[in-house]
């Protein structure tokens, strides 16, 4: 159950939208299931009072929606960020990739999220999804209404949060967390640990699956380029369906080398998923090794900070003993 | 190089000031080094994106070798470093994907070191004709 109440909510965006600091608001509506919360601006607090969304389905990261939308007009956007969010908004700024002080922002507090996947897979014939409390009440057509347990439904990037805290806001609802001490390498170490050959058929079993849909490039926060280099015809890398193992891994690889020392681990590629790849462990893979070669650094902790990748230094460990020490000998 | 009968195929990405000097070195010299080592001259070895390191597999090179100046000697003052740092999480990435570690190298080679050129070939040669052929990246559009 979330901290900050959806009226709470409305009425501080409906006071901003009344005394004219913002002229349009960046929200959840509901989409056509209880569980498929769709972005939408709102415009008045009509608008807010009939359609924003606020619960544990809200988990669309609004940092990137802000390079578009600030482009659109002079006037303020009232967005709410999440605690990760907070980090891709500062990694954003630090790219320069929208104006500050054409965003009011409002940090909610989040006490993890709710993953669709995983109601679904609990339950059939979904009607609707109510929470209440630490339980999650799902009505459905065949066996009633179920009480399923809220941390089990709990999407992997919130069992493994890395901070409450928020690092970029105008203004703040609720109180502010903490930095915590999370366990998200655990899975990557546990990879780490097996044959190269074990690790080469978890892979192939995974990104096998690769649609190439294109919805974790198009919703990470950190893939902004105007033009992508998947969308080149020439590429070989087509913009379709995988003809071949080859081109899975390519794109996968890329993808995550892209986004090196710039992803702030915030989950959304694997949350859109529509096959269920577990994409954060790619670019979990290369935080880590980050923080372990070159010192821990998070991304977007702070406006302005240099990525490892665009930073080097005289004494830097070389690339064979990286998989000597990243690799499974570790 | 042959073990088993098989010959791989290598692609050597080398840096137009420090290690394709070498290579000729190695030749003016020579120093033998196998043939199939197909060097593909880059301005700085920072001029080769992680891209053209899988693209080379896909189009069929067995091993990849990146060459470049020694860590401080960069005609560009700085461009091996940015190289050292990429390719250190680039292996990385490949090893956790359970492709062979032995496929993939960076070596820095100066222009007075056709000695150490020509060496290296041959060792990294044998070491990818020992694991035979690129499997886990190869594309089968690709092959002839």
């Amino acid at each position: 159950m979330q901290e900050v109440k959806r009226e709470a909510l409305i009425a501080r965006a409906a006071e901003l939208l009344e005394n004219g600091t913002v002229d349009r608001v960046l929200g959840w509506k509901a989409g056509e299931f209880d569980y498929d919360l769709t972005p939408a601006l709102f415009h008045s607090a009509g608008e807010l009072e009939s359609d924003f969304v606020w619960n544990g389905f809200c988990g669309a990261n609004f940092s990137k929606y802000l390079v578009k939308e600030t482009g659109k007009s002079e006037n303020k956007v009232l967005v709410f960020l999440k605690p990760c969010d907070t980090y891709s908004f500062n990694q954003l700024l630090t790219e320069h990739r929208f104006s500050r002080d054409r965003v009011y922002a409002i940090g909610v507090p989040c006490e993890g999220m709710l993953d669709a996947g995983r109601i679904k897979d609990s339950a059939e014939g979904i009607a609707s999804v109510r929470e209440d409390g630490d339980h999650v009440l799902v009505e459905t057509l065949y066996d009633g209404t179920l009480t399923l347990d809220r941390t089990s439904l709990l999407p992997d990037r919130c069992r493994n949060c890395k901070s409450k805290k928020h690092v970029a806001y105008d203004e703040l609802l609720g109180s502010d967390g903490e930095v915590l001490d999370s366990h998200r390498f655990d899975e990557v170490e546990q990879l780490e640990r097996m044959t190269p050959d074990e690790r080469f058929a978890f892979w192939q079993n995974e990104l096998s699956r690769c649609i190439r849909c294109n919805a974790c490039r198009d919703v990470c926060p950190a893939c902004t380029c105007e033009k992508c280099v998947f969308d080149n015809p020439n590429s070989g890398v087509e913009n379709k369906a995988a003809a071949n193992s080859f081109e899975e891994k390519m794109f996968h690889i890329i993808r995550a080398f892209h986004v090196v020392g710039r992803c702030t681990d915030c989950g959304e590629c694997s949350r859109v998923c529509p096959q269920h790849i577990p994409l954060h462990l790619l670019n979990r893979k290369f935080i880590k090794d980050i923080d372990q070669f070159y010192g821990d650094y998070q991304a977007g902790a702070e406006v302005g900070s240099r990525a490892p990748i665009v930073n080097y230094s005289a004494g830097d460990l070389e690339p064979y003993e990286a998989v000597e020490r990243g690799g499974s000998d570790a | 190089m042959q073990v088993n009968g098989y010959k791989p195929l290598i692609v050597a990405f080398c840096c137009n000031w420090c290690s394709y000097a070498g290579a000729d070195l190695a030749g003016n010299n020579r120093l033998s080094y196998p043939a199939d080592v197909k060097i593909i001259r880059v301005p700085c070895s920072c001029r080769v994106n992680p891209m053209f390191i899988l693209r080379a597999f896909q189009r069929g090179a067995d091993g990849v070798i990146l060459c470049g100046c020694h860590p401080g000697d960069c005609h560009y003052t700085s461009g091996n470093y940015y190289t050292r740092r990429r390719m250190a999480l680039l292996f990385s990435m490949l090893d956790y994907l359970g492709i062979e570690r032995e496929r993939t190298r960076v070596e820095w080679v100066s222009a007075a070191e056709g000695a150490k050129f020509a060496a290296t070939m041959n060792e990294f040669a044998e070491k990818v004709a020992s694991l035979g052929e690129n499997k886990r990246l190869e594309d089968l559009r690709c092959k002839k």
